[in-house]
């Protein structure tokens, strides 16, 4: 059994020792990676330096070669994104993954569709759900009837968030939320990461902007050539540390150093 | 609070809009339609003035009707090929290889192998059923290589479309079947196969309570949920317009009559005295239009009210999403192929019973009709987007284009010309709609 209300000493998920490779390149290699309910964890590392390829396999996108995940403390087997939805895990992915044929409603329950008792799509409770919550996220948003392709970028992406607060995630990742998004709607998503944190939920978050990671992160965790180099409280290290840590892979001493961290002389 | 805020900017847009547009936005008809269906009044009035006066009569307008429901039944199958970005060259081959197993299967095999009598009603229902299995299983293989190996549709079913004409003829060593049970017949058309005044208008008045049944539940359940209604006279309108349609094209169907000779061998089959100035029977609705009526509903049913169809256009739409949110994209893949498959068998079951025979020859080109259909219909090559209906409409365009020019007496090469030419230039028109939109 899942615990349902886990003990901070446990982590929310935990992934050990995960190794994956495509044609021969490691493109994570031997990484480890925690989270703990309420925490949010940034994901710091240059292009292909394996935090998107890492945080798929978490959301059963790719398939990890070796190594465990934990949920709650309990090994669970993720081979598909519906088997990390089965255990609260959300993604909002860099391409957003949404279907642009189709409207706002469908794409929130695409894969979870609502049925009437007749077995049939019950597109009128769906777009009444969808109402509601995008009514939480983006008050002005109207276009309803749509397919999304008609939307803005920031509209698009308020599609995607919300559907992956839509069912009740205990874990969300976010892989680079505010890329496509101007400043105002950049501050709108990080009040929602401090209003999902409050709320227990554990976030991953993949960023390049290090100002927002020190905003809105409790710690950091850096990748290099698929290796982690260090995780850190974000109260213990600097900006400037930590692009150490990332352009150079030097771990400072406020960090918990990784395999891939550099090998100091010192 | 967002009512407030967003309802003065809806309204504001909607005083800005021209009477044609509010009509439009008032009825929620879609523009790309209503453009199809002047293209067909036009082609209509078209051809019936350069006709003289021929096309647009009841006896042309049935026959049309026939002519088209095989390749309106393939075309509903083509949109959800087309719309998960796939194509199928096989499907005209498929109906020739389906088309020789049911005739097989009735002329030879159940009554010399099974020893079934001929007339027995189980050598038209065995042999219809053996060749729908036949083609879902046909379809359920390309499915398979497609989906599950990684080998493009264009090419399996490119060979599909070799290996099945071979097939069919290496059934019979190219020999022709005939003749057809009289039972099978009947999905064929004709006098018989068709289901009198009578029984046509029932079909059409319950078509007529199926509309307005749908409009006003579908009315009922946006009120529940407070969700923006139509105007009255927009359903109103839609309803009367959708009823006209129907009881339309019945009465055209019961203005055709049985041709002189058949009504005077029945009369005298049934000792009937000719009244004077003759027996009229009507036709009626033909059996093969009211298939490909009920294929029409129940794929639109399909693609729009089902879980299967909503995966078919997310997978259109944006292939890795749809894996990325759970969907077994393959799994879907392949059960699209298996009812494109039984399609072109229902397909091949029509065709077969209207010719009475099964040839080798059965189907050749129809995939091309099949996909220019579903191309005029609207179906976007690029995938994602398609009707059922639309594609049903196109399939009745190309056909009205086809005997429009035998009525004319156009030679056969130039009415491919035209052909080739209608479908380049509806796609065209498509293309550059779209990229208004």
């Amino acid at each position: 059994m899942v615990p349902l209300a886990p003990t901070p000493e446990v982590p929310l998920v935990e992934m050990r020792d995960i190794s994956i490779a495509f044609g021969g390149i490691r493109a994570v290699d031997d990484a480890s990676i925690d989270l703990y309910p309420g925490e949010v964890v940034a994901l710091l590392g240059h292009n292909g330096a394996g935090k998107s390829t890492l945080i798929k396999i978490l959301s059963g996108a790719y398939k990890r070669d070796t190594g465990t995940i934990l949920v709650n403390g309990e090994e669970v087997a993720i081979n598909s994104p519906r088997d990390a939805k089965k255990y609260g895990i959300e993604t909002i992915y860099q391409t957003l993954a949404l279907a642009d044929n189709v409207d706002a409603a469908a794409n929130l329950f695409l894969g979870r569709e609502l049925m009437t008792s007749w077995g049939t799509l019950d597109d009128v409770a769906m777009e009444a759900e969808a109402r509601k919550v995008m009514g939480r996220l983006n008050p002005r948003f109207q276009r309803f009837k749509d397919p999304v392709a008609r939307l803005s970028g920031g509209q698009r992406q308020s599609v995607a968030i919300a559907r992956a607060i839509l069912f009740n995630a205990r874990i969300l990742i976010m892989d680079e939320p505010t890329a496509a998004l101007g400043p105002q709607e950049t501050a709108q998503v990080g009040e929602l990461v401090k209003q999902l944190k409050s709320e227990g939920i554990g976030i991953f978050l993949i960023s390049h902007d290090i100002h927002d990671v020190f905003d809105l992160a409790d710690r950091v965790c850096v990748m290099k050539n698929g290796q982690v180099v260090g995780t850190a409280k974000t109260t213990e290290v600097t900006q400037d540390e930590v692009l150490g840590m990332i352009i150079l892979g030097k771990c400072p001493p406020g960090a918990i150093p990784g395999p891939g961290a550099m090998k100091a002389a010192a | 609070m967002t009512d407030t805020t967003t309802t003065p900017v809806d309204r504001a847009r909607a005083s800005d809009l021209g009477p044609f547009a509010r009509f439009l936005k008032a009825t929620e008809l879609d523009v790309r339609m209503l453009g199809m269906v002047s293209a067909l009044v036009i082609i209509w009035v078209g051809l019936h003035i350069l006709s003289g006066g021929l096309f647009l009569t009841p006896r042309n307008l049935w026959n049309l009707s026939v002519q088209s429901a095989s390749v309106a039944i393939m075309a509903t199958g083509m949109v959800l090929v087309i719309v998960t970005r796939n194509i199928d060259l096989s499907v005209g081959s498929i109906l020739g290889f389906c088309g020789m197993v049911m005739g097989v299967m009735q002329a030879q095999w159940l009554p010399q192998v099974f020893g079934i009598p001929l007339g027995s009603p189980w050598l038209w229902i065995l042999a219809l059923c053996s060749g729908l299995l036949v083609g879902a299983a046909i379809g359920a293989l390309h499915g398979y290589v497609i989906a599950y190996m990684g080998v493009p549709a264009f090419i399996v079913t490119l060979g599909g479309l070799l290996i099945w004409r071979g097939g069919a003829w290496w059934l019979t060593s190219g020999q022709t079947v005939a003749p057809m049970d009289e039972t099978y017949r009947l999905m064929g058309g004709g006098p018989q196969g068709s289901i009198g005044a009578t029984w046509s208008w029932i079909v059409g008045l319950i078509a007529c309570v199926g509309v307005v049944w749908m409009l006003r539940s579908d009315r009922v359940q946006r009120q529940r949920f407070h969700f923006p209604l139509r105007p009255l006279w927009a359903e109103a309108f839609l309803g009367a317009v959708a009823c006209a349609v129907i009881l339309g094209a019945v009465w055209i169907a019961n203005s055709y009559g049985w041709p002189i000779g058949i009504v005077r061998r029945y009369m005298q089959e049934n000792a009937i005295v000719p009244p004077e100035g003759g027996l009229f029977i009507a036709h009626g609705i033909a059996i093969p239009v009211l298939m490909a009526i009920a294929v029409g509903i129940v794929m639109t049913f399909l693609t729009r009210r089902t879980r299967f169809g909503r995966y078919v256009f997310a997978i259109g739409g944006n292939p890795e999403a749809a894996a990325l949110a759970g969907i077994a994209t393959r799994w879907v893949t392949m059960k699209i192929f298996m009812l494109m498959g039984l399609l072109a068998a229902v397909g091949a079951a029509i065709s077969s019973a209207r010719l009475n025979a099964s040839t080798n020859a059965l189907g050749t080109l129809d995939e091309l009709l099949v996909i220019a259909a579903a191309v005029i219909g609207g179906t976007s090559l690029a995938g994602g987007a398609g009707t059922v209906l639309g594609a049903m409409l196109g399939a009745l365009l190309m056909q009205s284009l086809q005997s429009g020019m035998v009525l004319l007496g156009i030679d056969t090469p130039l009415q491919n010309i035209i052909v080739g030419f209608v479908l380049v230039l509806a796609v065209w028109l498509d293309t550059m709609y779209r990229k208004r939109v």
